[in-house]
Protein backbone atom coordinates (compact mmCIF):
# COMPACT_ATOMS: atom_id res chain seq x y z
CA UNK A 1 0.00 0.00 0.00
CA UNK A 2 2.54 2.71 0.76
CA UNK A 3 4.33 1.61 -2.71
CA UNK A 4 0.83 3.03 -4.35
CA UNK A 5 1.70 6.45 -2.16
CA UNK A 6 5.15 6.80 -3.17
CA UNK A 7 3.98 6.54 -6.97
CA UNK A 8 1.28 8.73 -6.50
CA UNK A 9 3.57 10.82 -5.26
CA UNK A 10 5.74 10.80 -8.02
CA UNK A 11 3.34 11.30 -10.34
CA UNK A 12 2.82 14.49 -8.89
CA UNK A 13 6.35 15.35 -9.51
CA UNK A 14 6.44 13.54 -13.13
CA UNK A 15 2.84 15.95 -14.03
CA UNK A 16 4.06 18.75 -12.67
CA UNK A 17 7.72 18.69 -14.32
CA UNK A 18 5.58 17.93 -17.51
CA UNK A 19 3.00 20.97 -17.23
CA UNK A 20 6.07 22.98 -16.37
CA UNK A 21 7.56 21.86 -19.61
CA UNK A 22 5.27 23.21 -21.59
CA UNK A 23 5.45 26.63 -20.16
CA UNK A 24 9.30 26.81 -20.09
CA UNK A 25 9.54 25.28 -23.55
CA UNK A 26 6.70 28.36 -24.71
CA UNK A 27 9.61 30.87 -23.19
CA UNK A 28 12.34 29.66 -24.26
CA UNK A 29 10.65 29.98 -28.04
CA UNK A 30 10.59 33.95 -27.54
CA UNK A 31 14.78 34.12 -26.97
CA UNK A 32 15.23 32.30 -30.70
CA UNK A 33 12.73 34.90 -31.98
CA UNK A 34 9.60 32.30 -32.85
CA UNK A 35 7.61 34.20 -30.45
CA UNK A 36 7.11 37.73 -30.41
CA UNK A 37 7.91 39.71 -28.13
CA UNK A 38 7.10 43.13 -28.46
CA UNK A 39 5.62 45.02 -25.27
CA UNK A 40 3.12 47.79 -24.90
CA UNK A 41 1.87 49.89 -22.07
CA UNK A 42 -1.89 49.13 -24.18
CA UNK A 43 -1.53 44.91 -24.15
CA UNK A 44 -0.69 45.05 -20.13
CA UNK A 45 -4.31 46.57 -19.15
CA UNK A 46 -6.90 44.38 -17.99
CA UNK A 47 -9.00 43.24 -20.65
CA UNK A 48 -12.66 44.07 -20.55
CA UNK A 49 -13.60 44.01 -24.35
CA UNK A 50 -12.28 46.66 -25.71
CA UNK A 51 -13.83 49.15 -23.29
CA UNK A 52 -11.63 51.60 -20.71
CA UNK A 53 -10.99 49.66 -17.37
CA UNK A 54 -13.49 51.64 -14.84
CA UNK A 55 -13.65 51.12 -11.01
CA UNK A 56 -11.25 48.95 -9.01
CA UNK A 57 -10.69 45.42 -9.39
CA UNK A 58 -11.80 44.66 -5.94
CA UNK A 59 -15.56 45.07 -5.79
CA UNK A 60 -17.34 44.10 -3.27
CA UNK A 61 -19.31 40.37 -3.66
CA UNK A 62 -22.34 39.76 -1.71
CA UNK A 63 -23.07 38.20 0.63
CA UNK A 64 -24.66 34.62 -0.41
CA UNK A 65 -21.46 33.08 -1.41
CA UNK A 66 -20.52 32.87 2.02
CA UNK A 67 -23.86 31.27 3.23
CA UNK A 68 -23.22 28.92 0.29
CA UNK A 69 -19.64 27.81 2.05
CA UNK A 70 -21.19 27.67 4.98
CA UNK A 71 -23.55 25.36 4.18
CA UNK A 72 -20.75 23.20 2.17
CA UNK A 73 -19.14 22.56 5.22
CA UNK A 74 -21.77 20.90 7.08
CA UNK A 75 -22.68 18.31 4.09
CA UNK A 76 -18.99 17.76 3.47
CA UNK A 77 -18.29 17.11 6.85
CA UNK A 78 -21.32 14.70 7.27
CA UNK A 79 -20.38 13.00 4.12
CA UNK A 80 -16.82 11.82 6.44
CA UNK A 81 -19.14 9.86 8.52
CA UNK A 82 -21.41 8.40 5.48
CA UNK A 83 -18.28 6.88 3.90
CA UNK A 84 -16.87 4.26 6.77
CA UNK A 85 -20.70 3.88 7.62
CA UNK A 86 -21.23 2.72 3.52
CA UNK A 87 -18.05 0.26 3.51
CA UNK A 88 -18.95 -1.35 6.75
CA UNK A 89 -22.86 -1.22 6.14
CA UNK A 90 -23.52 -4.83 6.38
CA UNK A 91 -21.65 -5.51 9.46
CA UNK A 92 -23.62 -2.82 10.95
CA UNK A 93 -26.80 -4.31 9.65
CA UNK A 94 -30.19 -2.69 11.00
CA UNK A 95 -28.72 -0.81 13.96
CA UNK A 96 -26.65 1.13 11.47
CA UNK A 97 -29.40 1.83 9.45
CA UNK A 98 -31.39 3.26 12.07
CA UNK A 99 -28.44 5.28 14.03
CA UNK A 100 -27.63 6.88 10.40
CA UNK A 101 -31.21 7.76 10.11
CA UNK A 102 -31.66 9.57 13.57
CA UNK A 103 -27.78 11.47 12.21
CA UNK A 104 -29.52 12.52 9.13
CA UNK A 105 -32.50 13.57 10.18
CA UNK A 106 -30.85 15.53 12.47
CA UNK A 107 -29.24 17.25 9.73
CA UNK A 108 -32.59 17.59 7.58
CA UNK A 109 -33.73 19.67 10.12
CA UNK A 110 -31.35 22.25 9.72
CA UNK A 111 -30.87 21.84 6.15
CA UNK A 112 -34.92 22.60 6.11
CA UNK A 113 -34.74 25.13 8.65
CA UNK A 114 -31.97 26.74 5.74
CA UNK A 115 -34.33 25.86 3.03
CA UNK A 116 -37.08 27.84 4.57
CA UNK A 117 -35.43 31.20 5.87
CA UNK A 118 -34.41 31.44 2.28
CA UNK A 119 -30.43 30.45 2.43
CA UNK A 120 -30.98 28.16 -0.46
CA UNK A 121 -32.13 31.07 -3.17
CA UNK A 122 -29.73 32.44 -5.17
CA UNK B 1 -3.67 -8.69 -6.49
CA UNK B 2 -1.81 -8.02 -9.68
CA UNK B 3 0.54 -5.26 -10.21
CA UNK B 4 1.78 -2.59 -12.50
CA UNK B 5 5.55 -3.71 -11.30
CA UNK B 6 5.00 -7.31 -10.95
CA UNK B 7 5.44 -7.86 -15.17
CA UNK B 8 8.71 -9.19 -17.01
CA UNK B 9 10.05 -5.81 -17.47
CA UNK B 10 10.39 -5.34 -13.69
CA UNK B 11 11.78 -8.50 -13.17
CA UNK B 12 13.92 -8.16 -15.63
CA UNK B 13 14.93 -4.47 -14.46
CA UNK B 14 15.30 -5.57 -10.76
CA UNK B 15 17.73 -8.45 -12.00
CA UNK B 16 20.84 -5.96 -12.56
CA UNK B 17 19.26 -3.08 -10.58
CA UNK B 18 18.97 -2.41 -7.05
CA UNK B 19 14.82 -3.42 -6.10
CA UNK B 20 13.87 0.58 -5.98
CA UNK B 21 15.69 1.63 -8.80
CA UNK B 22 13.36 -0.73 -11.27
CA UNK B 23 10.70 0.35 -8.72
CA UNK B 24 11.50 3.75 -9.86
CA UNK B 25 12.02 3.05 -13.61
CA UNK B 26 8.80 1.16 -13.84
CA UNK B 27 6.88 4.07 -12.41
CA UNK B 28 8.23 6.72 -14.33
CA UNK B 29 7.57 4.63 -17.57
CA UNK B 30 4.09 3.76 -16.69
CA UNK B 31 3.43 7.58 -15.67
CA UNK B 32 5.18 8.94 -19.03
CA UNK B 33 2.57 7.04 -21.02
CA UNK B 34 -0.14 8.07 -19.04
CA UNK B 35 0.41 11.61 -19.35
CA UNK B 36 1.55 11.66 -22.94
CA UNK B 37 -1.65 9.31 -23.74
CA UNK B 38 -3.64 12.18 -22.10
CA UNK B 39 -2.12 15.15 -23.96
CA UNK B 40 -2.88 13.25 -27.16
CA UNK B 41 -6.31 12.43 -26.02
CA UNK B 42 -7.20 15.92 -25.82
CA UNK B 43 -6.03 16.89 -29.04
CA UNK B 44 -8.52 14.22 -30.27
CA UNK B 45 -11.38 15.10 -28.11
CA UNK B 46 -11.11 18.79 -28.81
CA UNK B 47 -11.31 17.66 -32.65
CA UNK B 48 -13.93 15.41 -31.92
CA UNK B 49 -15.69 18.48 -29.82
CA UNK B 50 -15.52 20.78 -32.30
CA UNK B 51 -16.18 18.60 -35.29
CA UNK B 52 -19.38 17.32 -33.37
CA UNK B 53 -21.00 20.40 -31.88
CA UNK B 54 -20.80 21.93 -35.61
CA UNK B 55 -22.16 19.10 -37.24
CA UNK B 56 -25.41 19.55 -34.31
CA UNK B 57 -25.51 23.18 -35.01
CA UNK B 58 -25.37 22.58 -38.94
CA UNK B 59 -22.67 23.95 -40.02
CA UNK B 60 -18.65 22.40 -41.16
CA UNK B 61 -16.82 22.91 -38.48
CA UNK B 62 -12.20 22.71 -38.70
CA UNK B 63 -12.18 21.01 -42.40
CA UNK B 64 -9.19 23.10 -44.07
CA UNK B 65 -5.66 21.59 -42.17
CA UNK B 66 -5.60 18.23 -43.57
CA UNK B 67 -7.70 15.78 -44.69
CA UNK B 68 -11.02 16.78 -43.23
CA UNK B 69 -9.53 19.08 -40.86
CA UNK B 70 -7.75 15.96 -39.08
CA UNK B 71 -4.32 18.46 -38.50
CA UNK B 72 -6.30 21.21 -37.12
CA UNK B 73 -5.15 20.42 -32.98
CA UNK B 74 -1.58 20.40 -34.18
CA UNK B 75 -2.12 23.91 -36.31
CA UNK B 76 -3.62 24.89 -33.07
CA UNK B 77 -0.89 23.95 -30.58
CA UNK B 78 2.18 25.56 -32.78
CA UNK B 79 0.19 28.78 -32.76
CA UNK B 80 -0.45 28.54 -29.15
CA UNK B 81 2.95 28.10 -28.97
CA UNK B 82 4.50 30.85 -30.66
CA UNK B 83 2.01 33.52 -29.07
CA UNK B 84 3.37 36.53 -27.84
CA UNK B 85 3.27 36.54 -23.81
CA UNK B 86 0.93 39.09 -22.70
CA UNK B 87 0.52 39.42 -18.88
CA UNK B 88 -1.88 42.31 -17.16
CA UNK B 89 0.52 44.91 -15.40
CA UNK B 90 -0.77 44.43 -12.45
CA UNK B 91 -1.38 40.59 -12.12
CA UNK B 92 0.55 38.98 -9.71
CA UNK B 93 2.76 36.82 -11.60
CA UNK B 94 3.91 33.65 -9.51
CA UNK B 95 0.14 33.13 -9.07
CA UNK B 96 -0.97 33.62 -12.76
CA UNK B 97 1.76 31.20 -13.87
CA UNK B 98 0.99 28.34 -11.33
CA UNK B 99 -2.42 28.82 -11.75
CA UNK B 100 -2.90 26.68 -15.29
CA UNK B 101 -0.13 24.15 -13.45
CA UNK B 102 -2.94 23.73 -10.94
CA UNK B 103 -5.67 23.20 -12.67
CA UNK B 104 -3.70 20.35 -14.75
CA UNK B 105 -2.64 18.67 -12.17
CA UNK B 106 -5.83 18.50 -10.85
CA UNK B 107 -7.21 16.50 -13.81
CA UNK B 108 -4.47 14.16 -14.52
CA UNK B 109 -3.75 12.95 -10.83
CA UNK B 110 -7.12 11.39 -11.04
CA UNK B 111 -5.72 8.85 -13.50
CA UNK B 112 -3.31 7.62 -11.19
CA UNK B 113 -6.02 5.16 -9.54
CA UNK B 114 -8.36 4.14 -12.46
CA UNK B 115 -7.73 1.39 -13.73
CA UNK B 116 -7.63 1.24 -17.41
CA UNK B 117 -7.40 -2.73 -17.20
CA UNK B 118 -7.10 -6.07 -14.88
CA UNK B 119 -3.45 -4.98 -13.91
CA UNK B 120 -3.69 -1.62 -15.98
CA UNK B 121 -3.87 0.55 -13.43
CA UNK B 122 -0.84 2.95 -11.73
CA UNK B 123 -1.73 2.96 -7.78
CA UNK B 124 -4.60 0.30 -5.71
CA UNK B 125 -5.45 2.85 -2.95
CA UNK B 126 -7.65 1.79 -0.63
CA UNK B 127 -9.42 5.48 -0.44
CA UNK B 128 -9.50 5.81 -4.33
CA UNK B 129 -12.84 6.81 -4.11
CA UNK B 130 -11.90 9.78 -1.46
CA UNK B 131 -8.53 10.47 -3.25
CA UNK B 132 -10.83 10.99 -6.63
CA UNK B 133 -12.77 13.71 -5.10
CA UNK B 134 -9.75 15.37 -2.94
CA UNK B 135 -7.49 15.78 -6.01
CA UNK B 136 -10.33 16.75 -8.24
CA UNK B 137 -11.22 19.58 -6.13
CA UNK B 138 -7.83 21.15 -6.71
CA UNK B 139 -9.30 22.32 -9.91
CA UNK B 140 -11.32 24.47 -8.42
CA UNK B 141 -8.04 26.28 -6.29
CA UNK B 142 -6.34 26.32 -9.48
CA UNK B 143 -9.06 28.32 -11.30
CA UNK B 144 -10.09 30.57 -7.99
CA UNK B 145 -6.10 31.38 -7.97
CA UNK B 146 -6.42 31.94 -12.13
CA UNK B 147 -9.36 34.30 -11.40
CA UNK B 148 -8.04 35.95 -8.48
CA UNK B 149 -4.54 36.61 -9.89
CA UNK B 150 -5.65 38.27 -13.09
CA UNK B 151 -6.32 41.42 -12.02
CA UNK B 152 -9.53 41.48 -13.45
CA UNK B 153 -12.97 42.34 -12.30
CA UNK B 154 -14.57 39.74 -14.97
CA UNK B 155 -12.21 37.22 -13.89
CA UNK B 156 -12.84 37.65 -10.13
CA UNK B 157 -16.58 37.46 -11.19
CA UNK B 158 -15.76 33.96 -12.82
CA UNK B 159 -13.85 32.79 -10.16
CA UNK B 160 -16.24 33.51 -7.57
CA UNK B 161 -18.81 31.78 -9.19
CA UNK B 162 -16.52 28.68 -10.15
CA UNK B 163 -16.07 28.48 -5.97
CA UNK B 164 -19.78 28.77 -5.53
CA UNK B 165 -20.67 26.72 -8.38
CA UNK B 166 -17.79 23.69 -7.39
CA UNK B 167 -18.77 23.86 -3.57
CA UNK B 168 -22.08 23.34 -4.69
CA UNK B 169 -22.15 20.04 -6.87
CA UNK B 170 -19.47 18.72 -5.02
CA UNK B 171 -22.10 17.55 -2.10
CA UNK B 172 -24.64 15.78 -4.72
CA UNK B 173 -21.63 14.24 -6.40
CA UNK B 174 -19.96 12.76 -2.97
CA UNK B 175 -23.72 11.92 -1.97
CA UNK B 176 -24.49 9.75 -5.04
CA UNK B 177 -21.47 7.40 -4.84
CA UNK B 178 -22.51 6.14 -1.25
CA UNK B 179 -24.77 3.89 -3.03
CA UNK B 180 -21.94 2.10 -4.92
CA UNK B 181 -19.70 2.06 -2.23
CA UNK B 182 -23.06 0.32 -0.24
CA UNK B 183 -23.13 -2.00 -2.95
CA UNK B 184 -19.45 -3.27 -3.13
CA UNK B 185 -18.20 -2.66 0.54
CA UNK B 186 -14.77 -0.89 -1.21
CA UNK B 187 -13.77 2.54 -1.87
CA UNK B 188 -10.65 1.08 -3.99
CA UNK B 189 -11.97 1.62 -7.51
CA UNK B 190 -9.67 -1.84 -8.74
CA UNK B 191 -11.90 -3.90 -6.16
CA UNK B 192 -15.59 -1.93 -7.09
CA UNK B 193 -15.06 -3.24 -10.85
CA UNK B 194 -13.70 -6.28 -9.26
CA UNK B 195 -16.40 -7.59 -7.03
CA UNK B 196 -19.69 -6.79 -9.52
CA UNK B 197 -20.27 -8.92 -12.75
CA UNK B 198 -22.81 -6.35 -13.83
CA UNK B 199 -22.30 -2.79 -14.61
CA UNK B 200 -23.63 -1.07 -11.34
CA UNK B 201 -25.70 1.67 -13.51
CA UNK B 202 -28.85 -1.26 -13.46
CA UNK B 203 -28.84 -1.33 -9.70
CA UNK B 204 -28.06 2.80 -9.41
CA UNK B 205 -29.83 4.36 -11.90
CA UNK B 206 -30.60 7.36 -9.53
CA UNK B 207 -26.88 7.13 -8.61
CA UNK B 208 -26.05 7.18 -11.98
CA UNK B 209 -28.01 10.38 -13.09
CA UNK B 210 -27.07 12.64 -10.25
CA UNK B 211 -23.50 12.00 -10.52
CA UNK B 212 -23.39 12.64 -14.23
CA UNK B 213 -25.40 15.70 -13.58
CA UNK B 214 -23.35 17.17 -10.84
CA UNK B 215 -20.08 16.09 -11.98
CA UNK B 216 -20.59 18.15 -15.49
CA UNK B 217 -21.35 20.90 -13.45
CA UNK B 218 -18.36 20.51 -11.12
CA UNK B 219 -16.18 20.55 -14.21
CA UNK B 220 -17.93 23.62 -15.36
CA UNK B 221 -18.70 22.12 -18.72
CA UNK B 222 -22.20 23.48 -20.63
CA UNK B 223 -25.02 23.75 -20.23
CA UNK B 224 -23.50 24.72 -16.13
CA UNK B 225 -20.41 26.90 -17.81
CA UNK B 226 -21.58 29.45 -15.46
CA UNK B 227 -17.81 29.93 -14.62
CA UNK B 228 -17.01 31.34 -18.06
CA UNK B 229 -20.15 32.47 -19.42
CA UNK B 230 -18.81 34.65 -22.29
CA UNK B 231 -22.14 36.59 -22.67
CA UNK B 232 -21.67 37.64 -18.73
CA UNK B 233 -17.97 37.69 -17.97
CA UNK B 234 -15.91 37.78 -21.55
CA UNK B 235 -13.95 34.18 -20.70
CA UNK B 236 -14.40 33.86 -16.54
CA UNK B 237 -11.83 33.03 -15.18
CA UNK B 238 -9.33 32.82 -18.27
CA UNK B 239 -9.84 36.35 -20.11
CA UNK B 240 -6.23 37.22 -19.01
CA UNK B 241 -4.75 33.57 -20.53
CA UNK B 242 -3.47 33.58 -23.67
CA UNK B 243 -0.31 31.16 -25.38
CA UNK B 244 0.90 28.22 -23.66
CA UNK B 245 -0.69 29.49 -20.07
CA UNK B 246 -3.87 29.29 -21.86
CA UNK B 247 -3.92 25.99 -23.38
CA UNK B 248 -2.53 24.52 -20.59
CA UNK B 249 -5.77 25.86 -18.78
CA UNK B 250 -7.40 24.33 -21.33
CA UNK B 251 -5.74 20.80 -21.35
CA UNK B 252 -6.84 21.25 -17.91
CA UNK B 253 -10.25 21.62 -18.76
CA UNK B 254 -10.52 18.65 -21.25
CA UNK B 255 -8.44 15.78 -18.54
CA UNK B 256 -10.84 17.06 -15.74
CA UNK B 257 -13.89 16.05 -18.20
CA UNK B 258 -12.33 12.84 -19.68
CA UNK B 259 -11.73 12.17 -15.98
CA UNK B 260 -15.57 12.59 -14.86
CA UNK B 261 -15.85 10.26 -18.13
CA UNK B 262 -13.67 7.74 -16.32
CA UNK B 263 -14.57 7.31 -13.37
CA UNK B 264 -18.51 7.33 -14.30
CA UNK B 265 -17.05 4.22 -16.97
CA UNK B 266 -15.20 2.24 -13.52
CA UNK B 267 -17.80 3.18 -10.90
CA UNK B 268 -21.08 2.37 -13.12
CA UNK B 269 -20.72 1.06 -16.45
CA UNK B 270 -18.19 -1.94 -14.87
CA UNK B 271 -14.55 -0.30 -16.16
CA UNK B 272 -12.63 -2.74 -18.22
CA UNK B 273 -15.05 -5.46 -18.08
CA UNK B 274 -16.59 -7.16 -21.51
CA UNK B 275 -16.78 -10.15 -23.70
CA UNK B 276 -13.23 -10.83 -25.69
CA UNK B 277 -9.36 -11.64 -24.14
CA UNK B 278 -8.16 -9.61 -21.51
CA UNK B 279 -6.04 -7.18 -23.57
CA UNK B 280 -9.51 -5.67 -25.00
CA UNK B 281 -9.84 -4.43 -21.44
CA UNK B 282 -8.03 -1.21 -22.73
CA UNK B 283 -10.71 -0.88 -25.47
CA UNK B 284 -13.36 -1.75 -23.97
CA UNK B 285 -12.72 0.96 -20.99
CA UNK B 286 -11.78 3.13 -23.53
CA UNK B 287 -15.10 2.77 -25.86
CA UNK B 288 -17.22 2.74 -22.21
CA UNK B 289 -15.47 6.29 -21.48
CA UNK B 290 -15.87 7.99 -24.91
CA UNK B 291 -19.56 6.84 -25.08
CA UNK B 292 -20.02 8.76 -21.49
CA UNK B 293 -18.05 11.70 -22.95
CA UNK B 294 -20.39 12.02 -26.01
CA UNK B 295 -22.94 12.23 -23.80
CA UNK B 296 -22.27 15.12 -21.89
CA UNK B 297 -21.35 16.16 -25.26
CA UNK B 298 -24.84 15.87 -26.37
CA UNK B 299 -25.84 17.69 -23.18
CA UNK B 300 -23.54 20.58 -24.50
CA UNK B 301 -25.30 20.89 -27.65
CA UNK B 302 -28.75 20.55 -26.90
CA UNK B 303 -29.39 22.72 -23.76
CA UNK B 304 -29.04 26.39 -23.00
CA UNK B 305 -26.81 27.83 -20.52
CA UNK B 306 -28.62 27.80 -16.91
CA UNK B 307 -29.12 30.96 -15.21
CA UNK B 308 -27.14 31.00 -11.86
CA UNK B 309 -30.34 30.84 -9.83
CA UNK B 310 -31.57 28.10 -11.63
CA UNK B 311 -27.80 26.11 -10.84
CA UNK B 312 -27.77 26.88 -7.55
CA UNK B 313 -31.20 25.66 -6.73
CA UNK B 314 -30.54 22.38 -9.19
CA UNK B 315 -27.95 21.78 -6.38
CA UNK B 316 -29.49 22.50 -2.78
CA UNK B 317 -33.07 21.34 -4.12
CA UNK B 318 -33.04 18.73 -6.50
CA UNK B 319 -29.93 16.88 -6.44
CA UNK B 320 -29.19 16.92 -2.85
CA UNK B 321 -32.46 15.36 -1.57
CA UNK B 322 -32.73 13.08 -4.07
CA UNK B 323 -28.64 11.95 -3.47
CA UNK B 324 -29.77 11.83 -0.02
CA UNK B 325 -32.96 9.80 -0.63
CA UNK B 326 -30.77 7.23 -3.20
CA UNK B 327 -28.72 6.58 -0.34
CA UNK B 328 -30.98 5.21 2.01
CA UNK B 329 -33.20 3.27 -0.52
CA UNK B 330 -29.85 1.19 -0.99
CA UNK B 331 -28.91 0.87 2.56
CA UNK B 332 -32.43 -0.69 2.81
CA UNK B 333 -32.26 -3.20 -0.35
CA UNK B 334 -28.73 -4.07 1.23
CA UNK B 335 -30.15 -5.22 4.50
CA UNK B 336 -32.96 -7.09 3.10
CA UNK B 337 -31.60 -8.39 -0.23
CA UNK B 338 -27.53 -8.44 0.77
CA UNK B 339 -26.22 -9.64 -2.34
CA UNK B 340 -28.25 -7.51 -4.82
CA UNK B 341 -30.08 -10.20 -7.05
CA UNK B 342 -30.98 -9.29 -10.39
CA UNK B 343 -34.70 -9.29 -9.55
CA UNK B 344 -33.64 -5.39 -7.99
CA UNK B 345 -32.58 -4.11 -11.64
CA UNK B 346 -36.33 -3.13 -12.62
CA UNK B 347 -37.79 -2.04 -9.31
CA UNK B 348 -34.50 0.32 -8.91
CA UNK B 349 -34.92 1.64 -12.52
CA UNK B 350 -38.74 2.22 -11.92
CA UNK B 351 -37.72 3.80 -8.29
CA UNK B 352 -35.34 6.23 -10.25
CA UNK B 353 -37.44 6.75 -12.97
CA UNK B 354 -40.74 8.18 -10.56
CA UNK B 355 -38.40 10.03 -8.08
CA UNK B 356 -36.65 12.00 -11.04
CA UNK B 357 -40.35 12.79 -12.54
CA UNK B 358 -42.19 13.18 -9.04
CA UNK B 359 -39.58 15.59 -7.94
CA UNK B 360 -38.71 17.68 -10.91
CA UNK B 361 -42.64 18.03 -10.92
CA UNK B 362 -42.65 19.44 -7.58
CA UNK B 363 -39.60 21.57 -8.33
CA UNK B 364 -40.76 23.24 -11.56
CA UNK B 365 -44.45 24.59 -9.31
CA UNK B 366 -41.99 25.97 -6.91
CA UNK B 367 -39.62 28.20 -9.43
CA UNK B 368 -42.99 29.10 -11.19
CA UNK B 369 -44.63 29.90 -8.72
CA UNK B 370 -41.84 32.00 -7.12
CA UNK B 371 -41.93 33.84 -10.44
CA UNK B 372 -45.19 35.23 -10.63
CA UNK B 373 -45.08 36.49 -6.66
Amino acid sequence: MLAAYAYIGIFLVVAAVFGATVLVLSYVLSFVRIRPRKPETVKGTPYESGMVTLGKTWVQFNVRYYLYALLFVVFDVETVFLYPWAVRFKQLGLFGLVEMTIFIAILLIGYAYAWKRGALEW
Amino acid sequence: MPRVWDNFVYNWLAGFLQDWVAFLIMGIVVMAIILNFLALLVMVLQYMDRRLIARFQVRFGPNRVGPSGLLQPIADTIKLLTKEDLRPRLADPLVFTLAPLVVFLGGTLAFAVIPFNRSGFLADLNVGILYIFAITSLGAVGIFMAGWSSNNKYSLFGAMRAVAQLVAYEVPVVVSILGVVLITESLSLVDIVEKRDIPLILLQPLGFLIYLAAATAEVGRPPFDLLEAESELIAGYHTEYNGMRWALLQLGEYVATFAVAAVVTTLFLGGWKGPGPAVLGYVWFMLKALFVYLLILWVRASLPRVRIDQLMGFAWKFLLPLALLNVFITAAEALMWPDFPWLLVPVNIAIALGLVVLWSSLFQLRAYRKVEA
